[in-house]
């Protein structure tokens, strides 16, 4: 079949939008031509209202969209968006499935990647360390946090009469009912999404929440844990296996940005860009750890820790810094985030980390 | 897919904007627009802004326009089926058992299942529209749910099989952008982001709306209210505030207090959190609508 003439725009139009980033489903490219054509159209502000309620344009990417909108029916110059590929941009990394340490990168990265991984597995760790994650790991299964799920399952001890099964007893037995059945609702472990500031301001620090990450990782049912520093690196995979230092060791391998700069933001907003990864912090209890120190943009930084705060159940940011007395929020970035989150708490050392985190099932 | 340009008489956008404002809801353009088109495509309208812009009353005005009852679902963390769907009438149920003694009676007939709304909206797709308000505080497992539902209007119930709509209802969602809905719901709906009304329809909304409410005290209102949504507030005033807010003035006034003073004493109303009233407070008197009336 081939397009009428007419509609060839329109289709290109729902084409170019999908090159820049908007997610648009065939579906909704054929109700934008049948709405074009149900308005008139009478001029080409019929053609932007379909286009805007039709393929679901929420308000903050209606800037973006208004651009392409004109340089396409308007043919004014397109000015590519801001997050171009630039080649400064934060890109998102992950270990293909089963990470294998590659060192097939020079003699002199290998030799970095080797030391990184020896610092965070062959650290003496302090006993006081081991005590906290073993804390962890005997309350996790109790303490983090549930949801309840959409349905319900029998049980002797729910709060809710199963009348449904007790018709169908009392069926059988004449309308005589021996016994109430009673049915409670599902819960599930809610998501955790554990975020690593993993910059060189952190160097202290980082140690500590990879260990702890690789016990969350052990013991929650449903989590993931990513790094940020340069760039955004998935490490839940690599943190899978129960030796400690084996994980510790693939995980290092993969985040070749260890105590580097900080661009938390770009980072954040590289995270959000990827859908399955942006899909992680739906309905989850997302902490981030991290000294809030942003050498880049703290505009970018803020405008994705408010989506990031409006996608999950909870927003906690755990700062080293927040341990002092006469701790305030500084850095502007930081100070302009605190209406966005849900606590900001002291997250120095795996015993902070670890009271924190069976603390999260308890609030809200 | 079925395109249906005319429903109940309404033809345009245009046409939909005046019927509106007959039944008392003054629409923009895009809102407008975003509803003639779905109605006209058979896809649910999806209305998203700030709390208080008028996003609930928009779908009871859609309603009333289509002389379609408003069929209400409220959602809330842990909604589940037996309050979305249907509930199976228990009690009768087993006093219909205790009655039947030796005789066959069946006991999931129609006469014992409780509709709740998505069922209701099923079974009479042509008089009801179905409002599914502040769907963005249901859980994400009533999302996905929904979406289900949203594309084949059929409910699946195991003792008496799958109901289906004849056509597809008139379905209306609203958000408060809580929390971001899922993609694929988006896709699935005629989006419509619904903005603070300019001044001057505020205004008119303002009239329309409020009884008894000057046309001056009106448009003051209205430039103090726009004021005060510029300031980070925690709660900055809705459209319902500013009707509220004006109503308010103006009964005071007409009870004595002079005019300033009538919106000063009124400002809970409009500003609804201690916090934001003590970050006001110094400057409120700048703020505050001037000489009316």
């Amino acid at each position: 079949m081939t397009l009428p003439r007419a509609t060839q725009p329109l289709v290109g139009f729902a084409g170019l939008l999908r090159r820049h980033g908007f997610a648009i489903s065939p579906d909704q490219t054929i109700d934008f031509i049948a709405g074009v054509g149900l308005l008139g159209p009478r001029g080409i502000h019929d053609v932007r209202s379909a286009a805007l309620a039709l393929f679901s344009i929420p308000p903050e990417r209606r800037e973006a969209f208004d651009a392409l909108f004109r340089a396409h029916f308007m043919g004014a110059a397109l000015t590519p968006p801001a997050t171009g590929d630039d080649g400064d941009e934060v890109a998102a990394h992950e270990g293909a499935g089963e990470t294998t340490v590659e060192f097939d990168e020079g003699e002199d990265e290998a030799g970095e990647m080797a030391t990184a991984a020896e610092r965070l597995s062959r650290r003496d760790l302090a006993l006081a360390d081991d005590e906290a994650i073993g804390r962890f790991a005997r309350l996790a299964k109790a303490r983090l946090p549930r949801r309840r799920s959409y349905r319900r399952r029998a049980s002797r001890k729910g709060d809710q009469p199963d009348i449904r099964r007790a018709i169908r007893a009392a069926a059988r037995r004449d309308g005589e009912l021996t016994t109430l059945p009673r049915r409670r609702r599902k819960t599930r472990q809610r998501r955790i999404l554990l975020l690593i500031d993993v910059s060189a301001s952190m160097r202290a620090e980082s140690d500590a929440a990879l260990r702890f990450a690789h016990q969350l990782v052990q013991s929650a049912e449903r989590a993931e844990v990513f790094t940020l520093g340069t760039r955004l690196t998935r490490i839940t995979s690599s943190l899978a296996p129960a030796g400690r230092a084996e994980a510790l060791a693939r995980a290092a391998a993969l985040i070749a940005d260890l105590d580097g700069g900080t661009r938390i933001g770009e980072a954040l907003q590289a995270f959000l860009a990827v859908p399955r990864y942006a899909g992680f912090a739906r309905g989850a209890a997302v902490v981030v750890i991290s000294d809030g120190l942003e050498r880049g943009d703290p505009a970018a930084m803020i405008d994705a820790v408010r989506r990031l705060s409006r996608a999950s159940w909870t927003l906690d940011w755990l700062s080293p810094l927040a341990g002092a007395a006469d701790f305030a929020p500084k850095t502007e970035a930081l100070a302009a985030i605190l209406p966005d989150l849900d606590r900001l708490a002291p997250g120095g050392g795996v015993n902070a980390i670890v009271d924190h985190m069976l603390e999260l099932g308890a609030y809200r | 897919m079925t395109v249906r340009p005319v429903i109940g008489g309404i033809g345009s956008p245009g046409a939909l904007q005046d019927a509106l404002a007959g039944a008392q809801y003054l629409a923009d353009d895009g809102l407008a627009t975003a509803a003639y088109l779905s109605l006209a495509l058979g896809k649910p309208l999806l209305l998203e802004g700030a709390p208080g812009v008028g996003k609930t009353e928009a779908a009871k005005a859609l309603g009333a326009v289509l002389s379609r009852r408003v069929v209400r679902l409220q959602c809330y963390e842990g909604i589940d089926a037996a309050a979305a769907l249907y509930e199976w009438n228990f009690p009768r149920q087993m006093l219909a058992i205790r009655q039947a003694r030796d005789a066959h009676v069946n006991l999931y007939g129609d006469d014992f299942l409780l509709a709740r709304p998505l069922l209701e909206v099923l079974r009479a797709p042509d008089d009801t529209l179905l409002l599914i308000d502040e769907i963005d505080r249901s859980d994400h497992e009533f999302e996905a749910f929904l979406l289900e539902f949203l594309s084949d209007f059929q409910i699946s119930i195991p003792e008496l099989g799958t109901i289906r709509a004849a056509r597809p209802p008139v379905v209306a969602l609203t958000s408060n952008r809580t929390r971001d809905l899922h993609e694929a719901l988006r896709r699935r709906c005629v989006y419509h982001w619904i903005d603070y009304p300019d001044p001057a329809l505020e205004a008119a909304i303002v009239m329309a709306r409020a009884s008894g409410v000057a046309e001056a005290t009106a448009a003051a209102v209205v430039a103090s209210v726009g004021l005060l949504r510029a300031e980070p507030l925690a709660k900055p005033p809705g459209v319902a505030e500013t009707i509220e807010w004006a109503e308010a003035a103006t009964l005071l006034n007409a009870q004595g207090a002079p005019w300033p003073n009538a919106f000063r004493r009124a400002i809970g109303v409009a500003l609804k959190d201690q916090d934001d009233l003590v970050y006001i407070g110094p400057r409120l008197d700048a703020l505050l609508p001037g000489e009316a009336a």
